[in-house]
């Protein structure tokens, strides 16, 4: 039985399979790292509810960090770890500390790109953690009228409509020609867009963004507009940058006998990454049986089940029982909120998949979609129809053939 | 064992009900329904799992 485990990353993932530890009996030394200062919390509330200004910061805290969790973690929170010595089963902090373990999850997730050289000037924020979402709602509140967000991606979608709902003018800049193509296709993506030109966002397709305007003539360069290639510039006071995140593995680069680095930590089937360590959460990718290749999945859901999961086969190894270790192979789910639609997804879509309205229809907003491939379902989207992508998350999971899930589909219209 | 879902924060993800559709059930409203509000012990594994993996940690368990 392991001593001590050290868990890197205090998010959805890592506390998870803390709790999930416990949960299987670990009575050891539990340690949670995060260069993250705050109280764990929650972040897609970032996007929304704390961003709208609704919801104070303190209801966003984790369950696995309120005082009542009971989890007997030893908190090293505002911590960077600066480097992993695998060989030796230690941690060193960028402080210098070094932190044995025996057993090791790393749950560190990922951070939000930043558009080259945009970082320098005031106004210009991504948002990914509190401070961030603190950043730009205190910019909200201080009077902010004009935004521009950057990328049309559910992050950008998000903030669009929460800045949009406290009275804002947003505009949306977005490369692609159709917005949401790649995940969720050219009959569906539309649809996203649809909704935010009613609500007065303006969303501007195939536009390349060429940089940041600014008021030079004060030190901290406050951001004025968004500049495009064509030399038209977006007025903005405030910029949100929402072009996606990157995996947190730099502290992993240096490791000896390396860990695989692909877009994240590489894991085998059952989360392991080397002996005694598992990865969970957006900075893991596993072979999945079921869809054939390595996935790296950012969802909410996805941090809590697979934490939970690398915390059973940690046990598994910690125990000497490794042969317990079971494979991780769940279906992906997700949800976004905006304005008054809730979308969710049970399941895959993109750019290549059949797409076929089943439940509703798009004009009113309200529907069920399959996404097909190779002609079995795929994926479930439902925009206000969570009791509809529920009832038919079974499709995506038994990938049934395609006409015979539109049927099915069809029946519970 | 009683459940208790704080219905100002509940937003119908039905998550619950992927779960435990025995004991949740989201309808044509959109609206979350209890369908028993005093599970048996045998629920108790389901019950804890829909606390863990509701979005909007909008359900307690007493008891």
């Amino acid at each position: 039985m392991y001593g001590s485990i050290a868990i890197v990353g205090a998010s959805l993932a890592g506390l998870n399979a803390a709790a999930s530890l416990r949960r299987g009996g670990f009575d050891g030394d539990l340690i949670v790292v995060d260069a993250d200062p705050a109280t764990p919390y929650d972040k897609p509330p970032l996007s929304k509810q704390v961003l709208a200004g609704s919801w104070d910061v303190d209801r966003i805290t984790l369950p696995g960090a309120k005082p009542d969790a009971d989890l007997g973690i030893e908190w090293r929170l505002g911590e960077r770890v600066a480097e992993l010595e695998i060989a030796d089963r230690r941690l060193r902090l960028a402080g210098g500390e070094k932190i044995a373990y025996d057993g090791l999850v790393i749950a560190a997730g990922a951070h939000a790109r930043m558009l080259p050289g945009a970082g320098e000037f005031a106004g210009v924020h991504v948002l990914r953690t509190l401070a961030d979402c603190v950043a730009v709602r205190d910019a909200l509140e201080g009077g902010v009228t004009d935004v521009v967000v950057i990328g049309a991606g559910f992050i950008g979608a998000e903030v669009a409509a929460t800045c949009r709902e406290r009275g804002c003018t947003v505009t949306i800049l977005e490369a692609a020609e159709v917005p949401f193509e790649r995940s969720l296709g050219r009959v569906i993506g539309p649809v996203v867009a649809d909704l935010h030109h009613d609500h007065g966002v303006d969303v501007r397709l195939g536009v390349v963004v060429d940089g940041i305007e600014a008021d030079r003539s004060v030190p901290q360069k406050p951001a004025t507009g968004v500049r495009l290639s064509d030399g038209s510039v977006v007025p903005a006071q405030l910029v949100v940058v929402g072009i996606g995140v990157a995996p947190s593995v730099e502290w992993l680069a240096g490791s000896s006998p390396p860990l695989t680095l692909d877009n994240g930590v590489v894991t085998d089937a059952t989360l392991l990454a080397a002996p005694g360590v598992v990865a969970a959460g957006d900075i893991a990718r596993w072979p999945s049986a079921r869809y054939g290749e390595l996935l790296r999945i950012e969802h909410w859901e996805n941090a809590i089940q697979m934490g939970e999961h690398a915390g059973r086969t940690l046990l598994a190894h910690a125990q000497d029982r490794p042969a317990d270790a079971e494979t991780y192979d769940p279906v992906p789910w997700f949800w976004s909120d905006m304005f008054d639609r809730k979308m969710q997804l049970a399941g895959r879509s993109g750019p290549d998949h059949e797409v076929e309205v089943v439940i509703g229809s798009l004009e009113e907003r309200r529907f069920v979609a399959l996404y097909g491939r190779d002609g079995r379902v795929d994926g479930v989207l439902g925009w206000n129809r969570p009791r509809h992508v529920m009832q038919l998350r079974g499709l995506a999971e038994e990938q049934v053939p395609w006409a015979d899930g539109v049927a099915r589909a069809r029946e519970l219209a | 064992m009683k459940i208790v879902v704080d219905f100002d924060l509940c937003e119908s993800n039905a998550v619950c009900m992927g779960i435990a559709p025995e004991v949740f059930e989201v309808r044509d409203d959109d609206f979350l329904y209890i369908l028993n509000e005093n599970p048996g012990e045998e629920l108790r594994e389901k019950m804890e799992e829909s606390v863990r993996r509701c979005p909007k940690q909008a359900i307690a368990i007493e008891g």
